[in-house]
């Protein structure tokens, strides 16, 4: 093989790409990562991290709402959207300024601008950036695909930033607006749901499944439907948007339920209904490269049909997650590496998280989806209201679900909704990733008061065998 | 610092020996060179002496104790200034329960289980057993993956864990229906002149029994020649009226001829049990069957009850169930006597193992037209060279050789074994 600039080019600087340039890096290969926009992806601009500075001031807020129960009076809150946005981009700004530290420490060339791949002659792969005027080419033995996605519009309506918002136009308001409406409750859809209905805004929420969080259990779902309710949030389920037309000052929605038409108008409309992966000018029709459903399809090593050429991240199959495509860059890195003992990822003990108020966390199969396998199950659940620590935080709504395989004790799928559910959900990550099963969850010694006892409880349910409930 | 003092190698292919007599006893102070026990190995018996200036402190392995693995501490030497508070860790002396304790036990056993002779207790074996599980390496596996095991029968040992560091997971268990596991060779590293290959578990569990059998059961072979023309002509026979339904081997009319013989000389159908000598009513043949890898040794069971068609279905449908690494454990472990035929190619003759704890093993080769004397008169036959590796502990010589003439008249007279 002839000589090449890398061992490894990393196209996009997200969750993914960053790294899997940095792992290749500590294993000796030099790197380079391309990146068009910004160090850090959607995730750490405009995703998960920024939402996450959002939610706080959401959380806050509700708080101060509610501090009488605490023996506080507090009048006179004002609100300064203004301020909360901009600490949201400051805390994004932040962290891509550390990764930009992260891939310099860790000697990864860094390129600005759009690559694309090129059909070369030889067996080595060779990637064209378009960046500043000039074209730059470079070589490399192996290339990671790592360009992510972005937000689906529809085919009658696509975000405009003025009154049709894609995520990134609802991180950053001008002004708060009175009402709006949000398709789609996926996690982006409720937690926008969550935070804009707390700072006072009035929301609707139009799904077109039979449920909100339709990737969730149901009873996790019911329980977070209730709470939203209860706060004043429309939930329109079952429900199709049908056009959408814009005004000067709002927005009007033509939704279908149960064959009725109705229109609807808010000022704002929100669309969070799923993503599409960016595969687009990217090269890739010259190679052997499988796309599905818009996704590029890989091995279970993350290898696409064009040998050397890989792809991980929101650019492959679901699920859609940050932590889902880190897992994968630094797997399919180590593949190139040549390292024994690698297995593939087990997406079924992928965990997720939606961080709406009351939080959402899950692995596994829902019991829908158990039951569809015909699996023989053992379920336990234990409800928030049981657990001390909980009562004392004065948040005890929720519930912690587990399901359990009948014929061998292994965990397959634990659902929660409550107070911090989202640091809790790792306990069951580990859990399955050791494969443990009933007994060794049963014998684990749970320190008290925590809201992690309610994860012991619901196990011990699971058997009969609950002790606070 | 406190030193350990290591079994001594009194040679270098020593092993483990027993250690017959401590010369000194624990708190003595030594200098290097005092003579401080006597250890003793089939061949000789040696002297050890002291390596450094100090006082026994520990005494790890008491007088008499047998197979103590070269290289294992056998007592703790505290130097100057040292006490024994300062050894953190003692590895810990095993049961020290003197010879008149074990047979003040014994004798409590037999008077308890007197009327039972079957449930006595026999210490030598727990004992061999003890020393067997601390020498065997911990298995890791995930408590899902051992649940897994345990409710397939599936033995762990056998298992190759694709975890970290090897550690068996679920979906290890659930791909081991076949015994493709037991095969996985990793090249561990590949040069012009050699390529290493790890051994899989399968080659290990081979080399394992292989040695044990060599090592422990007394092998002795007998040949005979056997003329297989009547045999050929039958079978020739049967196959042309099968309208391709069916085709039997002379494997097959062995099998069943072996089957007839064990029948007949039930003395040749056992096993060696240690304590006891099992004999099988019923004639469970191994079939050594050569896998990509290795071999295994499926089981045609209760050939005594089957016909010749029965057998040659058996067969084909073990033999690929075999070479597709399906087999369940119950299809080959077990058996009351076994057959490796490699007259398939070529071979003449050949010896056998014997596949413990079975007590022979008939090594088949292959029929060709030879010469033989009948009656004074120079004659052309088919003969094929069998020969039987009996466990001297189970199978002596004459019950050998008559097993051998029964199954040459079975060959030679194949009609009888429709009796």
């Amino acid at each position: 093989m002839s000589n090449s600039d890398y061992d490894i080019i990393v196209i996009g600087g997200g969750p993914g790409g960053y790294v899997a340039a940095i792992r290749a890096s500590q294993l000796g290969m030099s790197v380079a990562l391309i990146e068009d926009k910004h160090l850090g992806g959607i995730c750490l601009n405009w995703g998960c991290i920024p939402t996450k500075a959002l939610l706080r001031a959401s959380e806050i807020k509700h708080m101060l709402d509610n501090v009488d129960e605490f023996g506080f009076s507090v009048s006179n809150i004002k609100m300064d959207i203004d301020k909360i946005t901009k600490r949201s981009r400051k805390v994004a700004s932040q962290l891509s300024a550390g990764i930009s530290h992260l891939l310099k420490k860790n000697k990864v060339k860094v390129f600005e601008g759009f690559a694309h791949l090129v059909k070369g002659s030889s067996d080595l792969k060779t990637v064209k950036i378009k960046a500043k005027g000039k074209d730059i080419l470079m070589t490399s033995k192996n290339v990671i695909i790592a360009t992510g996605a972005r937000s689906r519009n529809l085919p009658f309506v696509s975000s405009d930033g003025k009154n049709i918002w894609d995520y990134k136009s609802a991180m950053i308001p001008k002004k708060l607006p009175k009402s709006m409406i949000i398709i789609g409750s996926g996690a982006i859809g409720m937690e926008f749901a969550s935070f804009y209905n707390d700072l006072g805004v009035m929301v609707t929420v139009v799904e077109a499944l039979p449920s909100i969080l339709p990737n969730e259990d149901e009873d996790i779902s019911k329980i977070v439907e209730t709470n939203f309710v209860k706060r004043g949030i429309n939930i329109k389920t079952n429900t199709t948007l049908k056009s959408v037309e814009t005004f000067d000052k709002n927005v009007s929605a033509e939704i279908k339920c149960d064959g009725k038409i109705e229109t609807i108008t808010s000022e704002k409309l929100i669309l969070a209904i799923g993503i599409i992966a960016n595969t687009e000018n990217l090269g890739l029709e010259k190679f052997n490269i499988k796309i599905d459903k818009g996704h590029i399809i890989t091995n279970e090593w993350l290898e696409t049909d064009e040998k050397g050429i890989f792809a991980i991240g929101d650019v492959t199959e679901g699920p859609w997650l940050a932590h889902k495509a880190s897992h994968e860059g630094v797997l399919c890195v180590e593949k190139i590496a040549g390292h024994k003992n690698l297995n593939p990822i087990d997406k079924s003990s992928i965990p997720g998280c939606t961080y709406c108020r009351p939080q959402v966390a899950s692995i596994g199969l829902t019991e829908k989806k158990a039951n569809l396998q015909k699996l023989n199950i053992k379920v336990g659940k234990f409800p928030f209201v049981g657990n001390g620590k909980a009562i004392a935080l004065g948040d005890s709504e929720g519930l912690i679900k587990t399901i359990f395989n009948d014929d061998n004790g292994e965990l397959i799928g634990a659902h929660m909704v409550g107070p911090e559910v989202t640091e809790l959900i790792q306990g069951f990550s580990i859990a399955k990733k050791l494969e443990t099963t009933e007994h060794e969850l049963m014998h684990t010694v749970f320190p008290h008061p925590t809201l992690s006892e309610g994860m012991h409880e619901s196990v011990l349910d699971a058997y009969n065998q609950a002790i606070h409930y | 610092m406190s030193v350990n003092i290591l079994m001594p190698a009194l040679s270098p292919t020593m092993e483990e020996g027993t250690l017959s007599k401590w010369l000194v006893k624990e708190g003595d102070t030594v200098t290097s060179g005092d003579l401080i026990a006597e250890i003793e190995t089939d061949k000789a018996t040696m002297e050890v002496e002291s390596i450094d200036d100090g006082t026994i402190g520990k005494i790890l392995v008491h007088e008499g104790q047998e197979a103590v693995k070269v290289n294992e501490p056998i007592a703790i030497l505290l130097l100057d200034g040292e006490n024994l508070s300062d050894i953190k860790s003692i590895k810990k002396v095993p049961p020290t329960e003197s010879v008149q304790e074990i047979e003040k036990i014994e004798s409590k056993e037999k008077l308890n289980f007197s009327s039972d002779k079957t449930s006595k207790i026999n210490l030598d074996t727990n004992i061999n057993i003890e020393n067997l599980k601390k020498n065997e390496t911990r298995i890791f596996a995930s408590p899902l993956a051992k649940r897994i095991a345990k409710h397939k029968d599936v033995d762990l040992s056998l298992v190759n864990g694709s975890g970290p560091n090897g550690r068996i997971l679920k979906a290890d268990i659930e791909n081991f229906n076949n015994n493709k596991d037991l095969l996985q060779n990793e090249i561990i590293s590949n040069n012009n002149n050699s390529e290493l290959i790890k051994n899989s578990s399968m080659r290990k569990t081979i080399a394992e029994r292989l040695v044990k059998s060599k090592n422990e059961a007394p092998h002795f072979y007998l040949s005979l020649d056997c003329n297989i023309d009547q045999l050929l002509k039958i079978r020739s026979m049967i196959n042309l009226k099968s309208n391709d339904k069916y085709k039997i081997s002379v494997n097959d009319m062995i099998i069943k001829a072996a089957s007839s013989s064990l029948i007949k000389v039930p003395k040749a159908n056992a096993s060696w049990e240690n304590e006891n000598t099992r004999y099988f009513n019923n004639t469970d043949i191994s079939v050594a069957v050569a896998i990509d890898g290795g071999l295994i040794t499926p089981i045609i069971k209760d050939v005594q009850s089957k016909g010749l068609l029965e057998i040659s279905e058996d067969m084909k449908l073990l033999a690929n169930k075999a070479k597709d690494g399906k087999l369940l454990p119950e299809e080959y472990v077990g058996g009351s006597f076994s057959i490796s035929n490699l007259g398939m190619y070529g071979i003449k003759e050949f010896s056998a193992v014997i596949n413990p704890p079975q007590g022979a093993i008939l090594a088949v080769g292959s029929g060709e037209k030879r010469p033989i004397v009948i009656n004074d008169q120079l004659t052309i036959a088919s003969i094929m060279t069998v020969t039987l590796s009996c466990d001297h502990r189970v199978v002596d010589g004459a019950v050998g050789a008559q097993f051998l003439l029964v199954f040459k008249d079975f060959i030679e007279n194949p009609s009888l074994m429709l009796l």
